[in-house]
């Protein structure tokens, strides 16, 4: 599965620590349609763990992971590529509020 | 501290003043409460009096426990090896060593399964590693309450001749103790986890064990230590034990079902996750994540209803810093909340807690999530 990230919407939470990097996810997450990739920017090690659980719990996909190391673009931090599962998640007791 | 121990520790203080080495009456005195006071330890751990050593707290146990068994395999090599969701004395202890060698691979860690349970097969492949010397394990995990498979482990230690030290600092007098020569060659406890005081920790160190002081010669604990053990301590431990385990197993099914209540209740809760093991675990921790929630303000707000950490509290939380233990897991290492239920004998009407806890939850979870959006 290739989606090159250029096309993804971006979002960067460089600097803010958790849980705000997944906040700001799942927010923009919520403005687009299901199966829309959100490339998130994060510097909070935190976020590692935090935003695989996140796609974990809000079936989401995790789909790719890029370690970028301090740059021109400022410091290391990771870039998440995430979308929601294209298919609306089943309603029912199981679908997050 | 368990009531009977604050009482046994006033009274201490006044008969076990006296240094236990001297001849004089309160001297003898003095041996021979220190004496009774290891025996019951030692009795309830199922081993002898003289394979335990008494050490001025949980973390010094494991340090001494950890420095004796690999300079003892010195020859063999340098390397121990421990799981990544072992407390951070254990882990900072041996990654310090390694790094002063500047031999960072003498430090091993081997990963957990989403539960927190040693990952075995890696666990074996981690010990046949050329100049291994020391494994450490522990009984179970004092954050999230996983317990681990430690005769397994220990035997697959054993077929290479590596010594397992278990870290049992969290789990005595809350779940039945490991047994010697099964389940470990060195084992480590500290007396708060009992109802004890604070400042007594054992390291149990069964005959057998290739075990030895890196130091000038001592005459304290068997040559084993340098560190006098405080008397009234030791004999405050004693009897928090001799309670503890006479309840032991009403406490433990009580602790049990109501972290399972608490574990039903938080099930409930949207996009929450409770991390551990739902049966083989200690009975009285249990630790969950909210998704999109700090946990320092959820805490604060549980506190700010009553559920405080401290005294006259029954349930202790504290919320986790980017925990090393979650982080191994994959668990959210965000919105954490950790409830260890003190033992029935301090925290008498602890149910009361629980049933509380339950009541508020809900409110307190979202209204920390709508405001953690407004920020």
């Amino acid at each position: 599965m290739s989606i090159p990230e250029a096309a993804a919407i971006e979002v960067d939470a460089r600097g803010l620590r958790c849980p705000l990097p997944v906040l700001r996810l799942a927010e923009e997450l919520g403005r687009h349609p299901h199966g829309t990739p959100v490339l998130l920017l994060a510097t909070d090690p935190a976020a590692r763990t935090d935003v695989a659980a996140f796609c974990r719990m809000r079936r989401a996909e995790l789909l790719t992971v890029d370690e970028r190391p301090d740059g021109d673009d400022g410091p290391g931090h990771a870039a998440y590529l995430v979308r929601l599962s294209p298919s609306p998640p089943a309603p029912a007791a199981s679908a997050p509020r | 501290m368990h009531p009977a121990a604050r009482s046994t520790l006033e009274a201490a203080w006044r008969l076990g003043w006296a240094d236990p080495r001297h001849r004089h009456a309160e001297g003898r005195q003095a041996r021979r409460l220190l004496d009774q006071a290891r025996a019951v330890i030692a009795d309830g751990l199922g081993v002898r009096p003289d394979e335990v050593v008494l050490t001025s707290g949980g973390p010094a146990a494991l340090r001494l426990g950890l420095h004796g068994l690999r300079y003892a395999a010195r020859r063999t090599g340098q390397r121990v090896l421990a799981s990544a969701v072992e407390q951070s004395t254990v882990l900072t202890t041996i990654r310090y060593a390694a790094d002063r060698a500047g031999a960072p691979a003498l430090a091993g860690v081997v990963p957990v399964d989403g539960q927190g349970r040693v990952d075995l097969e890696q666990w074996s492949a981690a010990l046949a590693v050329e100049g291994t010397a020391v494994a450490c394990l522990q009984h179970a995990n004092g954050e999230v309450g996983t317990v681990q498979p430690l005769a397994a482990a220990r035997a697959a230690a054993r077929e290479r001749g590596i010594p397992l030290l278990v870290d049992a600092t969290a789990s005595l007098g809350r779940l039945d103790p490991p047994t010697a020569g099964t389940d470990y060659d060195a084992l480590a406890g500290d007396a708060r986890s009992w109802g004890g005081p604070p400042g007594v920790g054992v390291l149990v160190l069964p005959a057998g064990t290739r075990w030895r002081r890196d130091g000038p010669p001592s005459e304290l604990e068997g040559g084993r230590t340098d560190v006098e053990p405080v008397v009234p301590l030791v004999l405050a431990a004693a009897e928090a034990w001799l309670q503890t385990a006479a309840t032991a197993a009403a406490e433990q099914a009580e602790a049990r079902a109501l972290v399972d209540r608490i574990r039903a209740g938080v099930a409930e809760l949207p996009e929450t996750e409770v991390v551990g093991d739902p049966v083989d675990r200690l009975p009285h921790v249990v630790t969950f994540s909210c998704l999109l929630a700090d946990g320092e303000t959820l805490l604060d707000e549980l506190d700010r209803r009553g559920l405080a950490v401290g005294s006259g509290s029954a349930c202790t939380s504290s919320t986790l810093e980017p925990s090393h233990v979650l982080a191994a897991m994959g668990a959210l290492t965000h919105g954490n909340i950790r409830i260890t239920l003190p033992l029935a004998a301090v925290a008498p009407d602890r149910s009361l807690g629980v049933d509380r806890l339950l009541e508020v939850l809900p409110d307190v979870l979202a209204g920390v999530r709508a405001r953690v959006v407004r920020q």
